[in-house]
């Protein structure tokens, strides 16, 4: 059987949250096998890691080098290329650093890709079946994949429970097998997202506007709500694209991370990438003209309505309170 | 600079209710608006922008059938220069390694610098960037949001977890995926499709592109849809029913309950 392993995101010696929710992914898409973690970076953070992920893991291969340093997908890249058997399978969160990374390092390993991977509905060792989604959750699928020759599966973040610590694995030095680093592209640094002037992280209720809110002109009445309620705006990311709202106000993993502890949902479709910013579960209301929208499915309170013509009934109802 | 960006015709999720058909095998296409994948109108913006500083020209090119003409048109009523249409039955059923095979195909047909792809489509997939460029061995970004021209090199910032930007500097040629936000895509209108709606949009098959059939299409492709379906709902929302009246007086309640009112 082909060898299984989960690239590590780690940031100043601490694993990301996707390390061990990949371990219980390869757990279900290889029952029985041993899955080894696989921790790239530089210097004494990388040790950190790997002896964290040794507790977990049955066997943790570790890559020092000075390039990666930074982990630059390109340069990820040719280090597992030189590194892994081509028919590993190899596990990567569906985050930013995964989309960069895992279709190109299939290519290169000439292997299979699954992306965005949300469930495993069987898996026989040639042929696995998982579960997707399309048209931002509109829809799921099952596809089927043979990995018989090797696999790079994106596994989305948040939807696997983290595996418990409960291994004793031995951490392995593969730096030699490294190999050539160089890239044609280059990192230099991060810069941070601008603070702006409101802080939505520390409101207790948002009043949180997507696309269904159809024109600028419309914004307002949003504002209207959350000033009835005593609420903060925030939106969805379309709604920063067209520079209705400031960058400060989006929730999403590509925005702010927030706590409330009651959040409208208003004209939100309920993608991942949102939910990924809303924290602490939070009741969430959720006003969508499709009944089908998969915000229902997230949502503790839903209502079928066109909020251009609801939200206004309902500031009213709350002014007169 | 000459700059291809690939765009691909995506239902319109904002303006339809996606339903599953009768056999579960596709979605019902039949009343479905169709339109340029959101992420790809973003490219297009950001390719005639710096055409525009820094000179070249722009061609816009799909893997589709006979319909994805229109998107192609749209996109050169934006200010693409040409367009290129990838079709032929032997392309059907390809995964993302499939389109992308064909893609690096029409790739090598021209010269280019420069390479955009939307960050994702409809399948939510985010792979053919990044598939295009290990194919031509061309260095690879995703999820762009600022570039900058420079001699044989470009600057370019990728947005990562909350909305941080990652600056690299990546040598030409390159293949780049472009994040919505980057710019703010210009409005075409009925007129401007007119404009564009005679000039010549060559389709180009497998053989044209010297492609071996078995490389592209179902045959070639590791992965595959079996199915489209809808899982249990498990317990969902409480939907409020009644009129709006008595929605909103429940929805007051729920939410003084939970403190959402001050
Ligand atoms: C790397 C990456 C990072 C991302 N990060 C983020 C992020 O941080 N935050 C984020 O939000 N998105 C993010 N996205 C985008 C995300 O994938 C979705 O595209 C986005 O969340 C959709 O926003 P929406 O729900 O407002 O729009 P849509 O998905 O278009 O949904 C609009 C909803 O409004 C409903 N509607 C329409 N009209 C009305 C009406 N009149 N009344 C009531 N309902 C109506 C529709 O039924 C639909 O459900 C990211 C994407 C990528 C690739
Ligand atoms: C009837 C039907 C059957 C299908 N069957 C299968 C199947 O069995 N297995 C399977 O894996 N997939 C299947 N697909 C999906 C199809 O092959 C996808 O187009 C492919 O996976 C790439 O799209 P994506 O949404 O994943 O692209 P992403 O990688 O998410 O898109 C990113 C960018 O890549 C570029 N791009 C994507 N597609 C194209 C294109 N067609 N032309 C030009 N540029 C493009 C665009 O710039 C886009 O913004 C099927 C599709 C249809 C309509």
């Amino acid at each position: 059987m082909a060898e299984v392993f989960a690239y590590i995101k780690h940031e100043g010696g601490v694993a990301d949250d996707s390390a061990l929710e990949l371990l219980s992914a390869a757990k279900k898409i290889a029952p029985g096998a041993n899955v080894t973690a696989v921790v790239t970076g530089n210097g004494a953070d990388i040790d950190t890691v790997c002896n964290a992920m040794a507790s977990a893991y049955s066997a943790v291969w570790k890559i020092d080098n000075e390039a990666l340093a930074y982990p630059n997908a390109e340069v990820v890249r040719k280090a597992l290329v030189n590194t892994l058997a081509a028919d590993s399978i190899v596990l990567l969160p569906h985050d930013t650093f995964g989309m960069d990374l895992g279709p190109g390092l299939s290519i290169k390993m000439n292997s299979a890709f699954v992306a965005d991977l949300v469930d495993v509905e069987d898996s026989d060792g040639a042929v696995l079946k998982v579960i997707r989604q399309e048209f931002s959750g509109q829809a799921y699928t099952h596809v089927t994949c043979d990995i018989s020759g090797g696999a790079v599966i994106n596994v989305r973040p948040g939807v696997f429970a983290a595996e418990e610590a409960a291994a004793t694995g031995a951490v392995v030095d593969k730096s030699a097998d490294a190999g050539d680093l160089s890239a044609k592209r280059k990192y230099i640094e991060i810069v941070e997202a601008e603070a702006g002037d409101v802080d939505i992280t520390k409101a207790e209720v948002l009043v949180s506007v997507g696309r269904g809110i159809e024109d600028e002109d419309n914004i307002e009445i949003v504002h209207d709500l959350a000033k009835a309620m005593g609420a903060e705006v925030s939106c969805s990311r379309p709604i920063v694209d067209a520079k209705w709202l400031e960058k400060a106000r989006q929730v999403g993993t590509s925005g702010k991370t927030v706590k409330p502890k009651v959040y409208m949902a208003m004209g939100i479709s309920g993608s991942f990438q949102h939910m990924g910013g809303l924290k602490g579960n939070p009741f969430i209301v959720a006003v969508n003209k499709n009944p089908k929208a998969p915000i229902f499915q997230v949502a503790d309170v839903g209502v079928e309505a066109d909020i251009l013509e609801f939200i206004p009934e309902l500031t009213e109802k709350i002014e007169e309170l | 600079m000459e700059i291809l960006v690939c765009v691909k015709r995506v239902p319109d999720t904002a303006e339809n209710e996606i339903e599953i058909n009768s056999d579960g095998n596709d979605i019902e296409r039949d009343d479905l608006v169709y339109s340029v994948n959101e992420w790809d109108n973003y490219a297009v913006e950001e390719a005639i922008q710096i055409v525009d500083k820094v000179g070249g020209s722009v061609t816009v090119v799909t893997v589709g059938d006979d319909e994805s003409e229109e998107v192609l048109r749209r996109e050169m009523a934006m200010g693409a220069e040409k367009g290129i249409l990838l079709s032929d039955d032997a392309f059907e059923g390809s995964d993302g390694k499939g389109i992308a095979t064909a893609l690096k195909a029409a790739v090598e047909k021209g010269s280019y610098d420069l390479i955009f792809t939307g960050a994702q489509a409809d399948d939510g997939a985010a792979q053919v960037g990044g598939m295009l460029a290990a194919m031509l061995d061309y260095p690879y970004a995703s999820l762009v949001n600022l570039i900058e021209p420079g001699d044989g090199k470009l600057k370019v910032g990728r947005e990562i977890e909350g909305g941080n930007q990652e600056i690299n500097e990546i040598e030409l040629p390159c293949v780049l995926s472009i994040q919505t936000g980057i710019n703010e895509p210009r409005y075409v209108g009925i007129r401007g499709i007119r404009k564009v709606a005679s000039v010549e949009i060559p389709t180009l098959g497998a053989s044209d592109l010297g492609l071996d059939a078995g490389s592209v299409g179902e045959g070639a492709a590791k992965v595959r849809r079996v199915d489209y379906f809808m899982p249990e709902m498990g317990e969902g929302a409480e939907m409020l029913e009644g009129s709006t009246e008595e929605i909103i007086d429940k929805l007051i309640e729920l939410l003084k309950a939970k403190g959402g009112l001050k």
